[in-house]
């Protein structure tokens, strides 16, 4: 037998191609010959192979090798292929079995020893692998918890070349592996909001902004726990469920973020970004594009402190995100779409010095003001549903010895008003409040004729836009949801109007 | 006229200067054309004078200039101009001459100045609309400087008063500084008042003009209101300007706590006049007998607004509101309601018209 064909599988953006590995082996001049599309580091693959399999203790004689990764069209990176062009070849010998290798998707990266090392993606390649009814898969012994989430399929962790030739030819069968309950951990790191003194406003903000799904913009002076409350709402999300912890997990995957002992995502992201991000930072991109800090908030929460600070150009590169849930992202290497679900916290000051409106206290001119938040463009705050105001922290705080309210009674009942959307929009796209959109506000949203009257008096007393308006109706919804009320009443439309975003009033003094 | 125009329009020699000179040409057409030798008989010129003027003679394009002026609706008023301000020309240091957009402020009627700081608190922003509006409506001419602040406030409280007022700008009158008042520019003009300025259409707001300004401010007027004035205000600097040129100065007193109001309360312990409310202030000027007429106008409308009776919890918030603005968190502290009932209240009482946010959960109250 001289030739032979090994499954694999290549990342491509998020999304997994199964490509098939053919090496032939043959008499002639000993050259070693690699072709299919390959980038120099699946060049490099050759070293490395022929290197590992002579120092497996194999034979590895003086031929003709030519190796070939199919499809011949898709541009192949990374090391991954090392195990797999290995296998292949000593297919060829004659060293393994072909029918052994039949069936079974191999991915792996190698050391000149013969050792098998961890690679990115396990994850979605098992689960690509499985859709095309691939049902073994041999993978680095450290990728194999990940490559185990996925249900109803053998994924065998391998160390070395060694053992993965042994496993092949049957010698050695691996023990299977225990199924370990997953438990919903709570993680008593994540800072709680009873440590929070005061406030009290801004942790009702973000209560409801989660549990609607709705942006978030705090306004407050330096030091007034703007970023303290902001990682506390991490700790108040609503656990993902399976479907979302696995998609999440993904992302993680192909982008060897992931723990290698617990490797499931049972948490939501909570990702902060220095403002100093560039765009290709921020939503994804390089010369073969990666996903960037919004789709690692995918299902969790993107974070901007400083707001203002930000490149002007780089805020507004959300706006797209904001909208599609995704962003799509188009190189010479191709389009990707990467997902981008998440919620948006930021965080600024009211001015430079932060101090304003105590007129007492602020050094800032009004030009100042003016330019400074002039740095959030209009369309960037269209899609913010709240906005909140934090204050200085005051030492009657400080001393205050009573705790607030803890992180997991808040989260309770975030958890309760989920459940009610997630009911309420069974047969929809939609999740949450914050997806409602035109029609579906009129349909999920009814106010009766006290509440009506109210939004008009608001419309024209705040002046209003009917942007702003629909953006106040699904804040109420949600204060309606947390309270477990079917209809929105007058209340819930005045909170929300309490905290609709902040308007041209401000922008334009 | 094109002449007397490019007079005006030379730049590097004082006013004071200028009309020297112009008293001793008999128009400014001679010395458009005078010879080297007769400028050098000027002696109070020195050379570098003498040679701004010989420059600006070469300058070809007299009467498009002016005609552009013209065209713009700009009057050019020098002062030996009969429509030249008589209590512009009792100061020293007078202008040599005003471009005019609308009209002159009316001889006869009493004049006040309201200025004060452009970094102000609602307070002073209230106040300086409360006074401009109640003189206005009893025929008081408004005079101010359409800065931010309180400038554009007391501009605003006499188009609200219903009466005429008048800006003097740092700049040109064609040009509009700062930009967002353009609305009041345009609202000025409009009710019958004008833009005024020393400076010839077209030059920018430079830093240094704005002290020139005030003089003009203050010089227009009868009498000086301070609003809001930081111990190092510019609004101080107008205030010497106007004792200088014997003009009365009131200034509107403030918390004591507030370096807003430092200038001003400093003001009031060295012997200007305090504002106790516009009513008084009409008073003592002897503008007595629409002020009661109006003073009932002004209370029956307030006790018209609250026939509606607020409830307890409403009055509660609405008592530990004032001029300076408190935060969501520290009303609820103040009253120990808790978070959800206190924006609740807050947002009836605006939507009431009670209280204004004047920044992101920032209320103060609306009238007292």
């Amino acid at each position: 037998m001289s030739f032979s064909t090994i499954l694999s599988a290549a990342i491509d953006g998020l999304g997994v191609e199964l490509v098939r590995v053919e090496a032939d082996v043959s008499n002639g001049l000993p050259v070693f010959h690699m072709v299919g599309y390959l980038s120099s580091e699946v060049k490099e693959a050759g070293e490395r192979v022929r290197t590992a399999i002579r120092n497996s203790g194999f034979d590895y004689p003086a031929k003709r090798t030519i190796v070939n990764l199919s499809p011949a069209t898709l541009r192949k990176r990374g090391a991954s292929f090392d195990l797999p062009i290995a296998v292949a070849i000593m297919v060829s010998l004659g060293q393994v079995s072909p029918e052994a290798a039949q069936g079974c998707l191999i991915t792996g990266e190698l050391g000149l020893d013969g050792r098998v090392r961890k690679v990115p993606g396990v994850l979605p390649i098992v689960m690509e692998g499985k859709q095309n009814g691939v049902t073994r898969f041999i993978v680095p012994g450290e990728n194999k918890a990940e490559g185990s989430l996925v249900k109803g399929v053998e994924v065998i962790g391998a160390g070395s070349l060694k053992e993965v030739v042994s496993i092949l030819s049957g010698e050695w069968v691996p023990e299977k592996r225990e199924e370990s309950e997953i438990t919903d951990d709570w993680d008593e790191t994540l800072p709680d909001f009873a440590d929070i003194r005061g406030q009290e406003n801004v942790k009702r903000a973000a209560e409801i902004a989660v549990a609607g799904g709705h942006n978030l913009l705090m306004i407050g002076p330096p030091g007034s726990g703007k970023s303290m409350t902001a990682k506390c709402i991490a700790g108040i999300l609503p656990p993902p469920d399976m479907e979302e912890s696995l998609e999440i997990t993904k992302i993680y995957s192909v982008l060897g973020m992931l723990d290698e002992k617990s490797p499931l995502i049972r948490k939501r992201p909570f990702r902060e970004v220095h403002h100093t991000a560039t765009r290709a930072a921020l939503i994804g991109g390089g010369l073969v594009p990666r996903p960037g800090e919004i789709s690692l908030a995918h299902g969790g929460v993107l974070f901007l402190d400083e707001l203002p600070e930000f490149r002007k150009s780089v805020i507004e590169v959300l706006r797209q995100p904001l909208e599609e849930k995704s962003v799509q992202i188009s190189r010479t290497y191709g389009n990707y779409r990467f997902p981008a679900d998440f919620m948006l916290v930021a965080a600024m000051n009211p001015c430079p010095c932060g101090c304003y409106p105590d007129m007492k206290k602020c050094t800032c001119t009004p030009a100042q003001i003016h330019m400074y938040l002039s740095r959030i463009s209009r369309p960037f705050l269209d899609r913010i549903d709240l906005c909140v105001e934090a204050r200085r922290v005051e030492y009657r705080h400080l001393a205050d010895e009573r705790k607030g309210e803890c992180s997991a009674v808040i989260r309770k009942r975030v958890c309760c008003a989920r459940e009610i959307q997630i009911k309420r929009y069974t047969g929809t796209k939609m999740t949450t409040n914050s997806m409602l959109q035109g029609k579906d506000i009129q349909k999920y949203c009814t106010l009766g004729k006290k509440e009506h009257a109210l939004m008009e008096q608001a419309f024209k007393v705040m002046g209003l836009t009917a942007r702003a308006y629909h953006r106040i109706i699904k804040t109420a919804r949600t204060i309606a949801d947390l309270e477990g009320e079917e209809r929105i009443r007058e209340r819930h439309l005045k909170e929300a109007l309490g905290y609709r975003a902040v308007d041209e009033k401000f922008w334009q003094r | 006229m094109k002449y007397e125009y490019w007079m005006a329009c030379l730049k590097g020699i004082a006013s004071s200067k200028k009309m020297l000179l112009r008293k001793r040409v008999k128009t400014a057409e001679d010395l458009y054309y005078i010879e080297e030798t007769e400028l050098r008989k000027f002696e109070f010129l020195n050379e570098k004078e003498r040679n701004t003027i010989q420059q600006a003679r070469k300058h070809r394009n007299l009467g498009a200039e002016y005609e552009e002026m013209v065209r713009k609706g700009i009057r050019f008023i020098p002062w030996f101009s009969e429509k030249y301000p008589k209590r512009l020309k009792e100061i020293p240091d007078y202008p040599y001459a005003l471009y005019v957009k609308g009209n002159l402020p009316e001889e006869e009627t009493r004049r006040a100045a309201v200025i004060g700081a452009r970094r102000c608190s609602p307070y002073g922003e209230k106040y300086a609309v409360e006074f401009a509006r109640t003189l206005a409506g009893l025929g008081v001419e408004i005079i101010s400087g359409m800065a931010r602040g309180i400038d554009g406030m007391g501009h605003r409280g006499a188009l609200l008063g219903g009466g005429r007022t008048y800006a003097v700008l740092g700049c040109g009158v064609d040009v509009c500084y700062p930009k967002e008042h353009i609305g009041l520019y345009v609202d000025i003009l409009e009710q019958g008042g004008g833009i005024l300025s020393e400076f010839p259409p077209g030059t920018a707001p430079l830093a240094q003009h704005f002290p020139a300004r005030n003089r003009i401010i203050s010089g227009l007027a009868d009498a000086v209101l301070v609003m809001e004035a930081g111990r190092k205000s510019g609004s101080l600097i107008t205030v010497d300007m106007a004792l200088e040129q014997g003009r009365d100065v009131y200034a509107l007193p403030g918390p004591v706590n507030s370096p807003l109001s430092d200038g001003c309360n400093r003001l009031i312990r060295q012997g200007a006049g305090i504002l106790l409310s516009p009513e008084a202030l009409a008073e003592e000027w002897g503008l007595g007998g629409k002020d009661v007429q109006l003073r009932e106008n002004v209370s029956g409308k307030k006790e018209g607004k609250n026939e509606k009776v607020l409830e307890t919890k409403e009055k509660l918030v609405y008592s530990c509101l004032g001029l300076y603005p408190k935060g969501v968190d520290q009303v609820a502290a103040e009253t120990n309601l808790d978070i959800k009932a206190v924006m609740e209240l807050l947002v009836t009482l605006e939507l009431e018209g009670y209280i204004r946010e004047i920044s992101k959960n920032q209320y103060i109250i609306a009238r007292c």
